[in-house]
């Protein structure tokens, strides 16, 4: 069997990692070194990036650079209305998914995971040398059918056959288990970038039973830099009156350092925010105090779920042996506290908590590879699957936290003579009516042969695989024919759309990794063009003599660099156009201080007045 | 109908032990989990994907001592069952007379708002029921001997099994007036997904 890698395609970075020839899992890293792949892709008018070079368009491009793109997956246009208004990015309205628009372009939210992906297969090509085609990849336990099935259309999209997909929680403990073999009762508290997992496993001769799992595929690091993001908006406000909230790239800038603060904050008790903006320089003093009152109410909301879990595992939280903490957000110091509160035991992240379900993922991987026999996950369904009755009331088919693979089978029949088709609703959630649960899909049950009304038995069979996601068969018992079976997911791609997807990848992918840092080139130089560009409307008075020229030189030297295909060329030329820019960009970063400490004394002359 | 206790080499009795049966569960996980039979072909990963997901269903029935007992008289009647909201348990007979009040105190409970003593009435219902629910539970377990024998002598066990099934009924009925109770006291008790461990 050729080699597995082990996925974590996280909503801020994603790492794929694999297990090496002495059964040890390992991160994968990247040419520079670096294991952590920032989960952002830049559509820029040169080319699509991904990871670190498109988090530098992040300020730069806020409408071609998407970020978080995992709080999208297999979500409906509906679902994220409530947010549009705090993403850069455009959002096509009415459609049935998530569709951003980037020029004449709409893209789905597994073509861009699929970028991510793709990023990280070429990593794991170039590190290993060889082909990698099979991964598995881990997703929030709390994920519905709709977000596991989108996360495998990416890995396909990206050339990549998911033979797994793993539960994040889950994954971590494995990495944890091969480590230290300990038995016992625990408790996985999963906070990450954008999602939320409690897990309750048993750990027992070598298999991880999971009793109980809850969570919110939309809680997160992301929902504390936002509610930073709408506090510092106020405070500048105050000090500045500039209201930045409509302005993209200022909003992003202030979501970056707000980020950079949060975790600086994690470690000292104080920080110094300096943002420059384009008039002024906002500077505050923050305390981790601070952040605690504004992200309070996200820690606290991860709470609920935790008992919830308990609760369905049918255990006390003196019962639980242990607790481990998973996802960069449990690096917050409050977060920590409240877990340890809720517990009543000190939680622990001996694992570094970043790449901990990167590393179970490769031991998954592993153990499908028939490289570990002694180990064995056996996890559950996060949500109730039913069916829609008549009055819209939902009928439970396969209860929450039941352990998969696991089926379902119920009858039907017909209610009209001569009926040839029967309409299935599947839903998923804990409501009992169908309008308040998420909606998987519309089956169409086909062929049946014109009888009296309830004449006809099929039989449908409701599977959850290992991985979580349905599959659907039906038969007609009286004929013992297999029925056809059309499904429209409700908020997914279609076996053609997925299937073109694929055929468009293999088209637009970058031939190599030179093309792509070709690309990278000529984006950093358009940056730098624009913003020496913008820098000389506004300071040119603070120019020296000839200093104008040269500049003016040295970008058009770039300018003619930049329409080659030399990325060298085009890296020297743009630090050239650095270096002579480098004087002027002091002298106008000297008079933006000075012009903010004039204000600022202005407004103590006012005070005290 | 899938003989669950056949799944686990078990004859159809009501004492299960369940440490050993968490025991076979693993063991007969390890043997036919998805996990190690990826390089077998499709019709032999699709065969053992439905095997996989039989020991899961008949660990699920099994473990739990009530759940056992709903699935034993399925088993026994022949009809297949699946877990989860059931139609709504209407009022056994001998229960209609007590609950008669705790329906009119629910009724008033939806129509108005609560005050305090309202409150505390319906929470000492909830109590009271609650104990009414684990006596029928206690009393279930308690002639679960009784049904093992039968098995063992060969016995008539239809009217055991039909006793069974009312004191299921009364449970479940039970189960969901504790439920409206905890919906009208605000409380979100989740009541509605069955085959929570006891």
């Amino acid at each position: 069997m050729s080699r597995i890698v082990g996925i974590d395609l996280g909503t801020t970075n994603s790492l794929v990692a694999y297990v090496d020839e002495h059964g040890v899992p390992r991160v994968i890293p990247d040419a520079e070194g670096r294991g952590l792949l920032p989960s952002i892709v830049a559509y820029t008018r040169a080319g699509v990036l991904v990871g670190e070079a498109a988090r530098r368009q992040l300020a730069r491009q806020p409408g071609r650079t998407i970020y978080s793109v995992k709080r999208l997956m297999g979500r409906g246009y509906e679902d994220v209305r409530g947010e549009l208004s705090q993403l850069p990015f455009p959002v096509v309205p009415a459609a049935e998914i998530v569709r951003i628009r980037i020029d004449d372009r709409e893209i789905t939210p597994p073509e861009v995971s699929a970028q991510i992906l793709r990023a990280l297969k070429q990593t794991a090509e170039a590190a290993l040398g060889e082909k990698i085609e099979q991964a598995v990849v881990t997703v929030p336990a709390y994920f519905n059918d709709s977000q596991r099935q989108a996360t495998k259309d990416a890995g396909r999209i990206a050339g990549l056959d998911v033979l797994r997909i793993v539960n994040e929680p889950t994954a971590a403990s494995l990495a944890y288990g091969l480590q230290r073999r300990a038995e016992g009762l625990i408790a996985v508290y999963d906070l990450g970038g954008g999602t939320f997992d409690i897990s309750i496993l048993r750990v027992k001769d070598g298999v991880f039973e999971v009793l109980a799992t809850n969570g919110n595929t939309h809680l997160g690091g992301d929902d504390f830099d936002q509610a930073l993001v709408s506090w510092l908006l106020e405070d500048i406000r105050t000090a500045h009156g500039a209201d930045l909230a409509g302005d993209p790239e200022a909003r992003q800038e202030l979501r970056l350092a707000a980020e950079a603060a949060k975790c600086r904050l994690s470690f000292e008790e104080r920080t110094h925010l300096a943002i420059p903006f384009a008039d002024f320089v906002y500077r505050r003093d923050l305390t981790r105090a601070d952040v605690e009152a504004r992200i309070a109410p996200f820690v606290e909301a991860t709470l609920g779920p935790c008992r919830q879990a308990l609760k369905d595992a049918g255990l006390s939280r003196e019962q639980v042996d242990e607790v481990v903490l998973v996802g960069g957000s449990t690096r917050v110091p409050l977060v920590r506290r409240r877990v340890e509160e809720l517990f009543g035991k000190t939680p622990h992240s001996q694992l570094n908590p970043d790449e901990v379900v990167a590393l179970g993922a490769a031991v998954q991987a592993h153990i499908l590879a028939g490289g570990i026999t002694d180990m064995l996950l056996l996890d559950v369904t996060p949500l109730s699957l039913g069916i829609e009755t008549l009055g819209g009331i939902v009928s439970i088919l396969i209860a929450r936290n039941t352990t998969i693979p696991t089926m379902a089978k119920e009858q039907f029949t017909t209610s009209v003579d001569g009926q040839t088709v029967v309409d299935l609703h599947v839903l998923q959630g804990e409501r009992e009516l169908a309008r308040d649960n998420r909606s998987l899909a519309r089956f169409e049950l086909r062929g049946i042969e014109p009888m009296s009304a309830g004449m006809p038995k099929i039989e449908v069979t409701f599977l959850i695989d290992a991985n979580g996601i349905l599959q659907v068969h039906a038969k007609e018992l009286r004929t013992g024919k297999e029925a056809s079976i059309e499904v429209r997911p409700t908020y997914g791609l279609t076996e053609a759309e997925v299937e073109r997807m694929v055929d468009e990848s293999f088209e637009h992918a970058e031939a190599d990794v030179a093309a792509r840092l070709l690309i990278e080139a000529r984006t950093e130089a358009d940056n730098v063009i624009n913003h020496v560009e913008r820098a000389l409307t506004q300071g040119s008075q603070l120019a020296e003599p000839g200093e104008l020229e040269r500049i003016r030189d040295a970008v058009a030297t770039l300018r003619r660099a930049r329409g080659g295909d030399d990325r060298e060329l085009i890296h020297e030329r743009t630090t050239a156009v650095n270096k002579a820019t480098e004087r002027l960009a002091e002298a106008m970063m000297d008079a933006a201080l000075k012009g903010a400490l004039a204000s600022k004394r202005a407004d103590r002359i006012l005070e005290s007045s | 109908m899938d003989d669950y206790f056949a799944v686990f080499g078990l004859p159809r009795k009501l004492t299960v032990d369940g440490e050993a049966l968490r025991r076979r569960f693993y063991e007969l996980s390890r043997v036919h989990h998805p996990d190690f039979h990826q390089a077998a072909d499709e019709e032999a990963q699709a065969a053992t994907l439905a095997r996989s997901a039989l020991v899961n269903r008949a660990y699920r029935a099994l473990r739990d001592p009530i759940a056992r007992v709903e699935y034993l008289i399925a088993l026994e009647e022949g009809r297949d069952t699946r877990e989860g909201a059931e139609a709504r348990p209407k009022a056994p007979r001998d229960l209609l007379e007590e609950m008669l009040e705790v329906q009119e105190a629910l009724e008033e409970a939806r129509a108005g708002d609560l005050d305090e003593a309202a409150r505390e009435g319906l929470q000492a219902q909830r109590e009271r029921l609650a104990g009414r629910k684990q006596a029928e539970e206690d009393a279930l377990m308690g002639r679960a001997a009784e049904w093992d024998a039968a098995v063992d002598a060969g016995g008539d066990r239809r009217p055991l099994l039909t006793w069974f099934k009312e004191r299921l009924a009364a449970r479940a009925y039970l189960r969901t007036v504790i439920g409206d109770l905890s919906d009208a006291l605000g409380e979100d008790q989740d009541q509605h997904v069955s085959h929570r461990r006891h």
